[in-house]
C-alpha cells in the first residue's frame, strides 16, 4: 500500500507542477462559469446549479481525458514501465495509485467550483438538496470518467490515441440513453441502461437513488479493473 | 545457483527471439552475455528480471520463480535497462527516493542508503539537478544508482556503458567490478574486451541461442587458434607468395598490393606463433620485412568461427 501512496503522491506532484493540468483546470472553471450565469439574466432567475451541473459532465467528457491520458501511456513512452513492472509492485498498486492521483486533482477542481454554489447561498435561498445531490452525482460521475480515462491510458503508449479512444467512450455512454427509442427491445433497455444522463439527471434533480450509486461505482469498479488486468497482459506482449 | 534459466525460448510473433537457453549464475559471479544486436541479450534480461515472462522454460532467482512467485524474485533485482528509463522532470534526490519506496524500501533506509548510492556513483553535486537537465553519462549514473539503490542480491544491467564517454565508460567499469564483490552481476556487452575484463564467465550468444560458454580466459585461448598476422614484405609478390604459404602452420594466404606495398594476411592454425617462422623466411630469401603485426579479431570473425566450430 505504501508503494500505491509513493505512486500517487508522484503522480499529484507532477499534476500540480505541469502545465496540462492547470489549463484543464481554466478550461473546467471558465466553461462552467458560463453555464453557471448563463440563466442568471433572465428576469426571474431560479437559484439553481442544474445548468452547470449538466455542463459540467458535458466539458468532463474532454476534459477528463486530458487529465487521464498522461498516466501510464507516458511510462510506456519513457521506458520507465520496465523499471514499474521489474519493481516489487503489485500491478494494482500501480493503477490504484494513478487513479487517486487523478481524483485528487478533480476533487481540487471541484472543490473550487463550490464558489458558485456558495455565490447562490450568499446572494439567493436555493433549494439545499439538488446542490447536494448535484454535487455527489458530479463527483460519481468524474470518477467513471477518470477511470475509463486510466484504462485507455494504460492500453497505449500514445497519449493522444488514449485521449481519442477515452473521449469516444465517454460520449457512447453519453449518448447512449438515445438507444431507448432507436433500438427495440432488451438489447435497447440495456444499452440505454448504460447511459450516463438518466442516472446523472436524478442526481441533479436532488434525488439520491441507490441505483444510480450503485451504477456510477460499477462503472468505477469496471473499468479500473480492466486497467488492472491490461497492465499485466502488457507482460504477455 | 543463484540464477538459473532453464529452457528459455521466447517468440515475438511467429519470431523466435531466443530459443533453449539454459545458464546458471552463481552467488557473487559476474556474468556476462556477448553478442551482436539483436541476438536475444535483452530479451532474455528482460525475462531474468520479470518484465514479461518467457514463451517457454523457466528462470528461479534465488529459488524464486520469476513468473510464479515475482514479487519475491523481484525484490530481489536491480535493472538498467538499455534505454535508461528516467523520469526528467524529478531531481536526483527526488527519483532515487521513488524508487527506493517502489523497491518497498522503509523511509529510514532509503536516506540513509541514498547518500552513500550518491558517493558511490559519483552524484554529489547533482543531487538536486532535475534528471532531463543531465548529460547522458550523468544519466548513466542515476540509471546505476537505482539499480543498486536497494542492495539487491541480483544486478542484470543491459549494456551499461553504450553511450557514454570513454572516461566515463572506465569508471562505470570499475564501479560494477566492485559491486561484483558481494553481488551477482549479469552484463550484457557488445565489446569483447569490456567483458573479458570484468566477467567471471561469458555467455556468446548469437541468433537467440547461446553459441559459447566459457571463461574469458579460456575463451581467449580458444580464439587464438584462428589468429591472424599482417606481413608486409618488400619483394616480388610472385615468390613470396609461395614461400609463406610453404612455410609450416600457416593455413591460407592473402595478397594485396597497395600501390607497390605488398601486404600479406596470414592465417595461422591453432596455437601457433608463427612470427620468428615468417621473419625468418623472409630474409633469408634477401627480401627486406617491412612490417609485422597480429590482427586482432573483429566481432564479426568471432562469432562466425563461434558458430562454424560449434557446428564441426
Amino acid at each position: 500500500m505504501r508503494t500505491a501512496q509513493a505512486v500517487a503522491w508522484k503522480e499529484i506532484q507532477i499534476y500540480f507542477s505541469s502545465p496540462t493540468a492547470y489549463i484543464v483546470g481554466l478550461i473546467f472553471l471558465a466553461l462552467t462559469g458560463f453555464f453557471f450565469t448563463q440563466d442568471l439574466g433572465d428576469p426571474f432567475p431560479e437559484a439553481t446549479l442544474v445548468p452547470f451541473f449538466d455542463g459540467a459532465i458535458v466539458i468532463f467528457i474532454l476534459l477528463a481525458p486530458a487529465l487521464t491520458m498522461r498516466l501510464l501511456a507516458e511510462e510506456s513512452k519513457l521506458g520507465t514501465i520496465e523499471l514499474l513492472l521489474t519493481s516489487p509492485v503489485r500491478d494494482w498498486e500501480i493503477i490504484a495509485g494513478k487513479y487517486i492521483a487523478s481524483l485528487t486533482f478533480f476533487l481540487v477542481l471541484v472543490a473550487l467550483s463550490f464558489f458558485y454554489a456558495i455565490l447562490l447561498f450568499v446572494y439567493a435561498s436555493p433549494d439545499p438538496g439538488p446542490i447536494y445531490a448535484g454535487y455527489l452525482g458530479f463527483i460519481l460521475y468524474g470518477s467513471a470518467a477518470l477511470a475509463v480515462g486510466l484504462l485507455t491510458s494504460t492500453m497505449s503508449n500514445n497519449q493522444i490515441v488514449s485521449a481519442v479512444v477515452a473521449m469516444g467512450i465517454l460520449l457512447a455512454m453519453f449518448f447512449a440513453d438515445r438507444a431507448f427509442g432507436s433500438i427495440s427491445g432488451l438489447a435497447g433497455e440495456i444499452i440505454g441502461e448504460m447511459g450516463v444522463r438518466g442516472h446523472f439527471d436524478d442526481f441533479s434533480r436532488g434525488v439520491i437513488d441507490t441505483t444510480n450509486i450503485v451504477y456510477f461505482l460499477s462503472v468505477i469498479a469496471f473499468f479500473l479493473f480492466l486497467s488492472i488486468r491490461t497492465l499485466e497482459s502488457r507482460r504477455w506482449r | 545457483m543463484m540464477i538459473q534459466a532453464e529452457g528459455l525460448t521466447h517468440y515475438y510473433g511467429p519470431y523466435p527471439a531466443i530459443q533453449d537457453v539454459n545458464f546458471g549464475v552463481r552467488k557473487g559471479e559476474i556474468l556476462g552475455f556477448l553478442g551482436p544486436n539483436g541476438a536475444g541479450k535483452t530479451t532474455t534480461m528482460r525475462i531474468i528480471t520479470g518484465f514479461m515472462p518467457p514463451t517457454h522454460g523457466t528462470v528461479t532467482l534465488d529459488g524464486y520463480d520469476v513468473v510464479e512467485q515475482s514479487l519475491e524474485a523481484r525484490r530481489r533485482v536491480g535493472y538498467l535497462p538499455e534505454t535508461v528509463p528516467l523520469y526528467t522532470d524529478m531531481s536526483v534526490n527526488g527519483y532515487l527516493r521513488y524508487m527506493g519506496t517502489l523497491r518497498g524500501m522503509p523511509p529510514k533506509s532509503i536516506k540513509s542508503r541514498l547518500s552513500d548510492v550518491v558517493d558511490v556513483c559519483r552524484l554529489g553535486d547533482y543531487r538536486k539537478t532535475q534528471i532531463g537537465k543531465l548529460s547522458k553519462g550523468f544519466r548513466q549514473r542515476v540509471g546505476i544508482a537505482q539499480a543498486i539503490l536497494h542492495e539487491p542480491q541480483v544486478l542484470v544491467l543491459d549494456e551499461p556503458t553504450i553511450g557514454i564517454d570513454p572516461i566515463q565508460v572506465v569508471e562505470t567499469r570499475r564501479l560494477i567490478k566492485e559491486l561484483g564483490n558481494d553481488q551477482t552481476v549479469v552484463l550484457s556487452s557488445h565489446i569483447l574486451p569490456e567483458v573479458s575484463m570484468l566477467c567471471d564467465r561469458v555467455l556468446i550468444i548469437n541468433e537467440g541461442r547461446i553459441v559459447a560458454e566459457d571463461t574469458p580466459k579460456n575463451l581467449a585461448e580458444d580464439l587464438q587458434g584462428v589468429e591472424r598476422l599482417e606481413v608486409e614484405v618488400g619483394g616480388p609478390a610472385a615468390e613470396v607468395l609461395p614461400v609463406l604459404k610453404g612455410i609450416r602452420g600457416v593455413d591460407d594466404v592473402t595478397h594485396v598490393n597497395n600501390d607497390g606495398r605488398h601486404t600479406y594476411t596470414i592465417q595461422a592454425q591453432a596455437g601457433k606463433d608463427l612470427r620468428d617462422a615468417i621473419s625468418q623466411a623472409v630474409i633469408t630469401n634477401g627480401w627486406s620485412l617491412r612490417g609485422l603485426q597480429m590482427i586482432g579479431m573483429s566481432l564479426e570473425d568471432i562469432f562466425l568461427s563461434l558458430t562454424t566450430h560449434e557446428e564441426l
